[in-house]
């Protein structure tokens, strides 16, 4: 666990750097994560997908999958990998402000 | 009369079925069972046959040695389930209504859900061995193949039985030194995860063993498509890996009659109570085995835990009383490493595989996240258990919750 301030806000984050409180969001707190994470310009693209994540994790309590993701949200698995580099289900769901999606087992 | 009808009769039907027959009256309860094939197939042993340890004979039943004479049998693929309606269509044009409907229908593979798995190599050099005959073909092909670079491929998680794929290399590594060939052969273990496994701990040690067995690990690969051309897969963020033989795990998906019935998520997976079982927004629905989308592996032993506690919630439902029994997420799974030794996991929702004795703490005869020949003989000895007690619905000495006891952190 950890507090850091950003966007001036304090915001809680796990040890694996995924928001506790994902109420705590805000777009200028994505925008931070997004930059921490490579990510220099949040696009109507990444926000399609960020606010598809929320949505879906406020309805079930966890992220989707990312076949779920590309199903529903419109964005197709190429393009998803192209705005969140390198694991989009984590990128995101971090940038969403997020619980890390549960995985696999 | 009241009526229970089990939908599947591979691992965890069967089971169920042999555990509720004695114990429901029959002057109440009508039984029946409903699956498409009549051949029963041992599932764990088709990673045995492509090394010619197991051949299809080692590994097939009729199914109709495992039903109790009570139990009607119905034959039939199932078109869909209505659950407003309380009924099941299937293809022969019946219609079975339910007072209780248990789902057990499995899950299987889609090759075709990647671009170009299915064309000109399909079976030629890029094989599964999660079916009979993908294993039989790949068997084939070993016979005559003498050395390359071989690739497994995760295609994307969840898959049955997650250790499986591990077990292949493990096996393949032994198999190309006893036909005198590893030198011959580079073995790759392409994954969509971040590591070996699942679990921190067990990928670790797994990591550190696929070392040892010189089998190169790339992890965080996600397949876009197969060049069945040229003979290499590429990744969504056009990372390739060549192959001359490929292996792959394709995507696992649960039954089209899941979909169908508008029961599954984007996977046909059913959402279903990860402590009770029961079929999320359907009590008289209880889920279990592989159909299910619980945070739990795909595998028999899941199976069989699950099945204690689906029995007991299922006469719990039926008299109107609470359910009282919650599953753990236990899963137990011997894994062979080759060379007669293996690695033995058991852990659930909440713990992941720690090392230590089991089942009798402090004494074994399985070690926890070791290698060990007595883990191999467990491997090797669960094809008579699943024959002989599994699927019968008889005791395990094991039991269906977790313990700690004998482990260590
Ligand atoms: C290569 C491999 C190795 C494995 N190794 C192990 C291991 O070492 N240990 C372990 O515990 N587990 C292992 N497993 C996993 C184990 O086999 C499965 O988890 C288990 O069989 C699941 O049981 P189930 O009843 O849910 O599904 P299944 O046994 O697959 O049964 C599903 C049944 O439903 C029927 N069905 C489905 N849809 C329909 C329909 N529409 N109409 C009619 N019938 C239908 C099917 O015909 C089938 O008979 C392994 C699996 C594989 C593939």
């Amino acid at each position: 666990m950890a507090t850091r301030e950003i966007a001036g806000k304090q915001i809680e984050f796990d040890d694996e750097g995924y928001m506790t409180d994902h109420t705590q969001w805000t777009k200028e707190v994505a925008v931070v994560l997004a930059a921490e994470d490579g990510i220099s310009e949040l696009t109507e693209r990444h926000f399609a997908v960020i606010d598809f994540m929320r949505k879906e994790f406020e309805a079930n309590g966890t992220g989707p999958s990312i076949r779920k993701l590309t199903k529903q949200s419109g964005v197709p698995t190429k393009e998803l990998y192209q705005l969140f580099p390198g694991g989009p289900a984590k990128k995101a769901a971090r940038i969403a402000g997020i619980t890390k999606p549960q995985g696999c087992i | 009369m009241k009526k229970l009808v089990i939908l599947g009769a591979g691992t965890a039907g069967t089971m169920m079925l042999n555990k509720l027959e004695p114990v429901l009256d029959r002057d109440e309860w009508q039984i029946t069972i409903v699956d498409q094939f009549e051949t029963h197939y041992y599932q764990p042993g088709f990673l045995f046959i492509p090394f010619g340890i197991y051949n299809k004979k080692d590994v097939i039943k009729p199914k109709r040695d495992f039903f109790p004479t009570s139990a009607e049998v119905i034959f039939s693929a199932i078109d869909r389930i209505e659950p407003k309606e309380n009924k099941v269509s299937l293809q022969n044009g019946t219609v079975l209504s339910y007072d209780y409907l248990i789902i057990a229908t499995g899950s299987k593979i889609h090759p075709e859900e990647t671009e170009g798995m299915k064309e000109a190599g399909w079976h030629k050099n890029i094989f599964d061995f999660y079916t009979i005959e993908g294993a039989m073909a790949l068997s084939k092909f070993l016979k005559y193949w003498e050395g390359g670079k071989l690739v497994l491929n995760i295609v994307e998680m969840p898959i049955k039985c997650p250790v499986a794929p591990l077990e292949f290399v493990f096996l393949a590594d032994w198999w190309f030194t006893e036909q005198g060939i590893r030198d011959k052969v580079d073995i790759e273990f392409v994954t969509p995860l971040p590591g070996a496994f699942t679990k921190p701990k067990a990928s670790n040690v797994f990591g550190d063993f696929l070392d040892k067995k010189n089998i190169q690990l790339v992890p965080d690969f996600n397949i876009a498509r197969v060049d069945s051309e040229a003979n290499k897969i590429i990744s969504w963020d056009e990372k390739e890996v060549n192959y001359d033989l490929l292996v792959t795990i394709p995507t696992n998906m649960g039954d089209e009659a899941i979909a169908r019935s508008g029961l599954g998520d984007e996977l046909n997976f059913i959402p279903t109570d990860k402590e009770t079982l029961q079929a999320i927004g359907h009590d008289n629905i209880f889920v279990i085995g592989d159909a299910t989308n619980l945070p739990s592996s795909k595998a028999g032993s899941v199976a069989h835990f699950e099945a204690d506690i689906l029995l007991e919630n299922f006469l719990c439902a039926i008299e109107g009383r609470a359910l009282r029994a919650k599953f753990d997420g236990h899963a137990n799974c011997y894994i062979e490493s080759g060379f007669g030794k293996g690695i033995l996991i058991d852990f659930n929702y909440d713990t992941e595989p720690l090392p230590g004795k089991f089942p009798l703490p402090g004494v074994g005869p399985f070690s926890l996240l070791e290698e060990t020949k007595m883990n191999h003989y467990g491997k090797m000895l669960f094809r008579w258990m699943y024959w002989n007690l599994l699927i019968r619905g008889s005791e395990l000495p094991i039991e269906a919750q977790m313990t700690m006891a004998g482990k260590r952190r």
